[in-house]
C-alpha cells in the first residue's frame, strides 16, 4: 500500500509539473502561473501523515528544480516545498479540514512557499530582482493557487486519503 | 442535545489528539536533514558553476520530461488556437486596412531611402557573396515556459542534440533575436529568453554603429523589457533607432540579428553613462515558432531553413 501511495504520488507530482509547464503558459498572467506541484504537497501533508509529507515536498521540488525549463540554481524548490509541508503537516487540525480551511491553509502555503524561494534568491543574488517586483509576483501567485484550489485539493486529497486507510479515519 | 453534542465533539477531539501526537510526532530529525540536503544541492550548483555536477543530473532529468512536455503542448496547442476562430468579418477587414496602411507608409520610407537602399543593398550582396552567412535555422516549437515564480525566463523547446542543436546557439524567431540555448537533451533545448535578468546580449545601435550591452530587465513587460548601456559614454543613442547584435560567429549570439528599438534615453549623473529602454521586437508572452541558427549543412532529424529562404 505504502509504494502504491508513493507511485501514485509521484505521479500526481510529474503530472502537475508537465501541466504547470506546458498548458498554464497559455492562460498564465504576466508570466505567473498556478504551482501545481504546491498544491500536490499541500494536499499530502493535510491527509497523510507528515514524513511522508517531507519527503514528497522534496521529491517534488526537486523535480521542479531540474526539469526543463528550469535555470535556477538546483535546490531552491527543494529547500520551500520541504517547508511548506512541514508547516503544512503542523498547522493540520486532527479533525476533517472544512473547505475554508483548506483554502486558507494553501493560500498561506503558497505565500509562504514562493517567498521563500524568492528570499533564497535574493540571499543568492540568483537573478537580481527588485523586491517589489517579487512582491506583486507572489500576491498574484497566491491567488492563482486559491483560484485553483476547488478543482485540485479535493480529488487529491480524496486519492491520498484512500491510499493511506490507516489515516483515513474520519 | 447542544451539550451531549459539544461532550461527544470533545471526545472525538482527545482522542484525534492522541492520534496527532503519535501521527505527527514531530519529524524535526527528518526536516533537517532534508533542509541540509536542500542546502547541499544549492551549494553544489553554486559552486560548481557551469561544471557543476548537477548538469548530468539535469540532462537526465530532461531526457525524461522532454517529450511529456512535447507531448503535453501538442494536446494542448488545438486548444490554444480556438480563440483564433471567433474573429468577425469586421475584424478581418479592420486588420487588413490597418496592414494596407502601414504596407503603404513602409512603402513610402523605402522609395524615400532609395539611393542609400541601392547602396547598400550592393554592399550587402558583396559581403554575402564573399563570406557567405553560413548560417540555417532548426524549426521549433516552444514547449514549457518557466514560471515567473522561478525568476527566470527560460523555455523549453521542441528540437535537441539530435536536430543538430547545440549550447551557445541563437535563438530567433520571424521578428527578431528570442535568446540563447543554456543545454539541450536529445530531443529538447532549454532557451535563456534575454528578457532575463541573467541575460546580457552585445548589442550595436544601427544609425551610430555604436556598441554597447543588452541586458534583460526581468520583466514581460513590452515597452520596458531590455536595458541598453553603450560602451563609450560619449555617445547619445536616439529614440526610434534599431539595436541589432554585434556577437562573433563563434561567440553564444550571431551578429546582425535585430533585439528591438530604443523607446527611452536617461543619463545617469552618477555612472555618467547614458543607459536606453529598448523595446524587443518579440513578444515575449507569445512565443511559438522559433528558429535555432546552427551552422549551414549541420545533420538534423529534420528539414533546415536555409540562409536563402529554400528548405534542405
Amino acid at each position: 500500500m505504502s509504494q502504491l501511495r508513493w507511485v501514485a504520488a509521484l505521479a500526481a507530482a510529474v503530472v502537475a509539473l508537465v501541466v504547470q509547464v506546458s498548458l498554464f503558459p497559455h492562460l498564465a498572467w504576466n508570466g505567473v502561473v498556478p504551482n501545481l506541484c504546491l498544491l500536490v504537497v499541500v494536499a499530502a501533508a493535510l491527509t497523510v501523515e507528515a514524513p511522508f509529507a517531507l519527503l514528497l515536498g522534496f521529491a517534488a521540488g526537486v523535480m521542479l528544480d531540474l526539469a526543463p525549463p528550469a535555470d535556477h540554481v538546483a535546490g531552491r524548490w527543494a529547500l520551500a516545498l520541504t517547508v511548506v509541508a512541514f508547516l503544512t503537516a503542523r498547522l493540520r487540525q486532527d479533525v476533517r479540514p472544512t473547505a475554508l480551511a483548506v483554502v486558507a491553509t494553501v493560500a498561506a502555503a503558497s505565500f509562504v512557499g514562493t517567498s521563500l524561494f524568492a528570499l533564497t534568491g535574493i540571499l543568492l543574488s540568483d537573478p537580481a530582482m527588485s523586491v517589489s517586483g517579487l512582491l506583486e509576483v507572489v500576491l498574484v501567485a497566491v491567488v492563482w493557487d486559491v483560484l485553483l484550489t476547488p478543482f485540485v485539493l479535493p480529488p487529491l486529497m480524496k486519492l491520498f486519503a484512500r491510499l493511506s486507510p490507516q489515516w483515513a479515519g474520519e | 442535545m447542544g451539550a451531549f453534542g459539544g461532550h461527544d465533539g470533545r471526545e472525538r477531539r482527545w482522542r484525534g489528539l492522541d492520534r496527532l501526537e503519535s501521527r505527527n510526532r514531530a519529524p524535526r530529525s527528518l526536516l533537517v536533514a532534508l533542509v541540509l540536503a536542500s542546502i547541499t544541492l544549492i551549494t553544489l550548483d553554486v559552486s560548481g558553476g557551469a561544471s557543476s555536477p548537477l548538469e548530468p543530473v539535469r540532462g537526465a532529468v530532461g531526457e525524461a520530461f522532454g517529450p511529456a512536455e512535447a507531448v503535453a503542448a501538442g494536446a494542448v496547442r488545438p486548444f490554444t488556437s480556438v480563440p483564433a476562430w471567433f474573429r468577425s468579418k469586421g475584424d478581418l477587414a479592420d486588420e487588413v486596412r490597418e496592414l494596407e496602411a502601414s504596407n503603404a507608409e513602409l512603402r513610402g520610407q523605402v522609395e524615400l531611402a532609395g539611393f542609400d537602399r541601392n547602396r547598400l543593398s550592393q554592399y550587402d550582396g558583396l559581403t554575402s557573396a564573399a563570406t557567405d552567412l553560413g548560417h540555417a535555422l532548426v524549426p521549433s516549437r516552444v514547449v514549457a515556459v518557466g514560471s515567473r515564480q522561478s525568476q527566470s525566463f527560460t523555455i523549453t523547446i521542441d528540437a535537441g542534440s539530435s536536430a543538430g542543436v547545440g549550447p551557445d546557439m541563437t535563438v530567433v524567431n520571424n521578428d527578431g533575436l528570442v535568446g540563447r540555448v543554456l543545454r539541450v537533451t536529445s530531443t529538447t533545448a532549454t532557451v535563456l529568453l534575454i528578457i532575463d535578468p541573467d541575460s546580457t546580449v552585445g548589442g550595436r545601435v544601427g544609425s551610430s554603429m555604436e556598441i554597447g550591452f543588452v541586458n534583460g530587465s526581468g520583466t514581460l513587460d513590452e515597452d520596458a523589457g531590455l536595458d541598453l548601456r553603450l560602451v563609450d559614454d560619449a555617445s547619445v543613442p536616439s529614440r526610434d533607432d534599431t539595436v541589432v547584435t554585434w556577437g562573433s560567429t563563434s561567440g553564444p549570439y550571431s551578429p546582425g540579428v535585430p533585439i528591438g528599438t530604443i523607446t527611452e534615453v536617461y543619463s545617469s549623473l552618477r555612472e555618467a553613462s547614458q543607459r536606453a529602454v529598448v523595446k524587443p521586437f518579440v513578444d515575449f508572452s507569445s512565443l511559438d515558432v522559433v528558429g535555432v541558427m546552427v551552422p549551414s549543412g549541420s545533420a538534423s532529424d529534420r528539414a533546415l531553413v536555409e540562409a536563402d529562404g529554400s528548405l534542405r
